[in-house]
């Protein structure tokens, strides 16, 4: 936050290293904002369509616990591209990737958090239902898999 | 909400009789757009950008509460998960994830479009990202329609079978009997499959089920808990789409989804390796991906408008902030929809 | 500053003039469709302290029937309305929870005071998207109707907390009604929220660095960063609950597999943000009043503006402390606890702050500072109650006890809402251009205070000693501390009234105030009251808002003014600065 300037800048809106737009009053040069290259975006959507492909193939790939942890993987490497690129978050306000990656931050911290607290518990809970419960399951859906309780 | 966004930072001049007062009556008067509280047209571009990337923080903290809730149910309930995913259909799931990818390539296209000045390249682009997010949603409305047909859907409806009458299939009887002993005299109802709401069963049962009446939300019927010890035995390695056994059909297809998508409805019910509570994936499901679908719906109203306001003109080089904002809006939509895909339909 | 503007005369452009902002336009399509920023601030005023008075309305019947154990008043209210009389008791106390939370103390600050003073105070001439603004202000008044909606509907009775699953199967009709309310408002506190970020980003006027922000401006910021952060996650946890409610899907029903305490993990993920959203704001108003009536510069300026930030901050990793007894597991119960203490920190931080400042200040015990010392008394309580609140072995004890709801009456009332009436009083004359009665001010602040004390410190006693909160009945020993607790209710609501009269009574016969009333420094002070439409004619400059050095009384202008040729830096001889 604080190193963001005082006051607004001159015309040149986005900060970073990259090329910026020049002042142009009129014409196909905007006057605001960054131009990102026809190529980078085709080639950004090539590649999230190659990694769907990849995370698809790799459901059919037993490989245990990893096969979760990979797709959420390439997930966040697809949308990082999208975030990068499409969204032009690379060449934006710091600022503005401050806020799109806290918030990440903060979801992250709030599944922490519950996950942490729901799996210590989990072993205590009750494993199948009690008898009234089961009994009404009984009732209304014979086909469904009804727990009893067995503690 | 991001409708709403977009008209903000359209900066529409304001008419303030007052906009030349504040002695910055050139910049405004070279800048029809430039809304009067604004100094520079870049120190509105910013503000609507850093107000778009807020909007979207609250969009990803908005999905992120579902996607705890589905971290802590697929925690507790690993095995619903791996089971049920495969009643999804992967090759509709991927073609969409395809669709919504080329479409945000269209938007981006029309965000470089705009920037240029180019019109017409413009609007081609907008209606392009408008038919993707058309095509999602018809991909999206067969889906659904078929699930739902399926029985495939969330909480009590997910146990009821489709004709009302149908007999208590005999391995299903068997199966529940030993709850059903334990319930001392209570077995003779095991038969009652019409009984829909614990209230509505025989006086005496209905007693004997209020507490778990209680438990249910509005008289549903509940459901709770773990499988029996005889479905538990059976391993999670084992499970699988065993519709594919159950419902007759013998393409012996690699992956399963296509194979149990084709059987009747509520084959799912005939499955006697399934395992307790899968009505929990799809209730996820259905609220993270219907919330989702919602989002393309709002975004081809906003993309419509879009085109609405560019056919009039109003984008060009000098003034593109609501196509760059609604880009940012419909590129959350798929990064949304990045997570969703593998999520739910990739699950091994 | 520049040394060319030095000696011109600051008092020239803070005359009222007849076209301010009230007088720019007439009509009531011109306030209706308003974007002024100010108008909308004043609409919000007016809702909120409508929503106030009837949330207190709730709060007397709730003390009224506690007078006596048994069915005091409720008998001939359950007989109306055909209820029983302990529902219509959880329906009182749940409306005077919800509508003090969600239609009163969380956008009372912010966006009632933060709308009007916000831009003012920072020299910006409206919000970054004013449309924005006008709409968050209409999403509240939807939210409002759909409480009135659900009152209509039957009402609801699940607690302000709408814990699963008494939520997910009251027979309360207006529960819907009242969740769609409370998901509406939080967009509302949304877009709020995300205007003050963007504004204060992006529309500070040259000079004003971050760091010469007064600082209520940096505690409406760090609010705002959890309003934006915070309330998307009550959003889908409402929605979530009306789709539970409606279509029965079994997230939060435990009969379902679902997972009841995941509800209260979602709902304290925002609330407990929220508890700050309330207070945070509070503290920066009273940063203000304790330096602009002790006529002297803040101390630590630094240090409470960072400790507004982290309290932003660590208010994101303490909400497990609502749920000790909720199923929660140990290692999170002790963790959250842990962290729960840690909050302390910055918040005192801020007390010893305003109490050094006030520390051979030149104090003026005006009403706005008389409600800023009530604030830093309470706020001690309250707080410190909470340590108590936190320690995981006491909370035990303690919890669902009337400590609790003394502890959070001391927080959301004694010091949000008590600092909000001292800003509302501090910046009256800003707002309406008229000067209340002084006196009947520091008389209602007497009452105010006494009877809140007498209401709420009778109820520690009653908690410790087992007294459970949301019962309309109780044994006969707890009585005495009731009957105290609602005869301070009724001093406390004669206070309101009498405050409510006299500030009603200025805008017909109130004196005309003068700019800068109260000898403050910031921008606010520097323009005419009331502001004129566009805020600034010229530019403002800006300096050390918190420097008095330079702040005389002027009796021409029966006010103070900003006067920098009494500034030593731009003098060649220096004359001693006059604190006033």
């Amino acid at each position: 936050m604080s190193h963001e300037p005082h006051s607004p800048p001159p015309i040149e809106a986005a900060a970073g290293g990259h090329a910026h737009a020049a002042v142009h009053p009129a014409g196909d040069q905007p006057l605001v904002g960054h131009l990102v290259p026809m190529t980078t975006l085709v080639v950004t959507a090539c590649a999230l369509l190659v990694l769907t492909c990849i995370t698809v193939a790799v459901r059919y790939m037993d490989i245990g616990e990893f096969n979760i942890y990979i797709a959420l993987g390439i997930a966040v490497i697809k949308a990082s591209l999208v975030a990068l690129f499409f969204m032009h978050l690379r060449w934006d306000r710091p600022f503005n990737m401050i806020v799109f990656f806290g918030c990440v931050l903060f979801v992250v911290l709030m599944m922490g958090f519950c996950l942490m607290d729901t799996s210590q518990y989990r072993h205590e809970q009750i494993n199948g239902n009690p008898p009234l419960v089961a009994e009404t399951l009984l009732q209304n859906a014979p086909n469904a898999p009804v727990g009893r309780f067995d503690q | 909400m991001s409708t709403v966004d977009a008209n903000q930072a359209s900066g529409a001049p304001v008419p303030h009789s007052h906009a030349v007062d504040h002695g910055h009556g050139g910049e405004h008067a070279k800048h029809p757009f430039l809304a009067h509280h604004f100094e520079t047209p870049a120190q509105q571009f910013d503000s609507s950008k850093l107000g778009m990337w807020l909007f979207l923080a609250t969009e990803v903290l908005f999905f992120g509460g579902l996607f705890v809730a589905y971290a802590v149910l697929r925690n507790r309930f690993p095995e619903v998960f791996s089971y049920a995913s495969h009643y999804l259909s992967t090759t509709m799931g991927g073609i969409n994830t395809c669709v919504l990818i080329v479409s945000s390539l269209t938007m981006a296209s029309a965000v470089y479009f705009a920037q240029r000045s180019r019109k017409r390249a413009m609007l081609v682009c907008l209606w392009l990202t408008m038919a993707g997010a058309a095509a999602f949603m018809v991909i999206k409305y067969f889906e659904y329609t078929h699930k739902i047909h399926e029985h495939l859907v969330w909480g009590s409806t997910f146990y009821v079978p489709p004709d009302h009458e149908i007999a208590v299939i005999e391995g299903s009887h068997e199966i529940a009997a030993p709850a059903a002993v334990a319930q001392g005299g209570a077995s003779s109802h095991a038969t009652a499959a019409t009984s829909h709401a614990a209230s509505t069963s025989t006086d005496s049962v209905g007693e004997v089920l209020a507490p778990a009446a209680m438990l249910a939300a509005g008289g549903s019927p509940s459901f709770v808990g773990a499988p029996l010890t005889e479905l538990s035995a059976v391993k999670p390695a084992s499970r699988g789409p065993l519709g594919v056994a159950l419902s007759g059909s013998t393409d012996a297809a690699p992956h399963g989804s296509e194979t149990i998508a084709e059987g009747h409805p509520s084959a799912h019910l005939e499955d006697a390796t399934m395992p307790a509570n899968v009505h929990l994936f799809f209730a996820v499901y259905y609220a993270m991906t219907g919330l989702h679908g919602v989002h393309v719906l709002v975004g081809m109203v906003v993309i419509g408008m879009l085109i609405y306001r560019g056919m009039r003109g109003d984008f060009n080089s000098n003034f593109y902030t609501p196509v760059d904002l609604v880009g940012l809006y419909w590129h959350i939509v798929d990064l949304i929809w990045i997570f969703l895909f593998p999520l739910f339909y990739l699950i091994h | 500053m520049t040394t060319l503007e030095a000696h011109k005369p600051e008092t020239l452009d803070i005359h009222a003039s007849s076209d301010n902002y009230l007088t720019h336009s007439k009509g009531f399509i011109s306030w209706a469709c308003t974007l002024d920023h100010k108008r909308i601030g004043v609409m919000y005023l007016v809702g909120v302290l409508g929503a106030f008075f009837v949330g207190g309305i709730f709060a007397i019947l709730v003390r009224t029937e506690l007078l006596a154990p048994g069915p005091t008043i409720v008998g001939p209210f359950a007989k109306w309305m055909g209820m029983d009389p302990a529902d219509v008791y959880n329906q009182w106390f749940t409306l005077h929870g919800a509508i003090m939370v969600f239609l009163v103390i969380i956008p009372s600050i912010p966006a009632a005071l933060g709308n009007f003073i916000l831009p003012v105070m920072l020299g910006a001439k409206d919000v970054a998207f004013p449309k924005l603004n006008l709409f968050s202000f209409y999403l509240w008044v939807i939210g409002a109707l759909m409480a009135v909606l659900s009152l209509l509907m039957g009402g609801f009775d699940t607690g302000w907390t709408f814990y699963t699953p008494y939520s997910t199967t009251s027979p309360a009709g207006g529960v819907i009604p009242i969740v769609a309310g409370a998901f509406i408002l939080g967009f509302s506190s949304i877009f709020t929220g995300m205007n003050f970020i963007v504004t204060i980003h992006k529309l500070r006027p040259p000079g004003m660095t971050w760091f010469k922000m007064p600082l209520f401006l940096w505690a409406i910021y760090s609010t705002a960063i959890i309003q934006v952060l915070a309330t998307p996650v009550l959003a889908i946890t409402l929605l979530l609950l009306i789709i539970e409610r409606t279509v029965n899907i079994g997230i939060f029903n435990p009969s379902m597999g679902g997972d009841p305490v995941l509800y209260q993990h979602f709902f304290w993920f925002y609330s407990h943000p929220a508890v700050y959203i309330m207070i945070v704001p509070a503290m920066g108003i009273v940063s203000e009043l304790i330096s602009v009536h002790s006529h002297r510069h803040i101390f630590g300026y630094r240090f409470i503006a960072f400790s507004s930030v982290a309290i932003a901050m660590f208010s994101f990793i303490v909400w497990g402390h609502h749920m000790f007894t909720s199923g929660q597991s140990a290692l999170m119960n002790t963790i959250f606890s842990a962290i729960s203490f840690s909050v302390g920190i910055p918040s005192a931080v801020k007390v010893f702050n305003w109490t050094i400042t006030l520390y051979k200040g030149n104090i003026s015990l005006n009403t706005p500072m008389l409600y800023g010392l009530a604030f830093l008394f309470l706020f001690t309580i309250g707080g410190l109650t909470g340590l108590h609140l936190a320690t995981l072995s006491v909370d035990v004890h303690l919890h669902d006890t009337y400590f609790v709801v003394a502890h959070f009456h001391y927080v959301m009332m004694g010091s949000a809402l008590i600092a909000m009436i001292g800003g509302l009083h501090h910046w009256w004359p800003k707002i309406t251009g008229r000067m209340y009665n002084e006196n009947w001010g520091r008389f209602a602040w007497v009452l105010v205070f006494v009877g809140f004390n007498v209401t709420f410190f009778t109820q520690f006693m009653l908690g410790s000693q087992g007294m459970p909160r949301r019962y309309y009945d109780y044994l006969p020993e707890f009585q005495t501390y009731h009957v105290i607790s609602t005869v301070g209710s009724y001093i406390m609501s004669v206070g309101f009234f009498i405050t409510a009269g006299y500030l009603l009574a200025s805008l017909v016969n109130g004196k005309r105030a003068p700019a800068n009333p109260w000898g403050g420094r910031s921008l606010e002070w520097q323009c005419p009251s009331p502001p004129p439409h566009d805020n600034f004619k010229t530019p403002p400059r800006v300096g050390d808002c918190y420097d008095f050095s330079i702040v005389r009384w002027s009796d021409e202008e029966n006010g103070y003014v900003v006067d920098r040729s009494l500034d030593p830096s731009l003098r060649e001889n220096p004359t001693p600065a006059k604190g006033h």
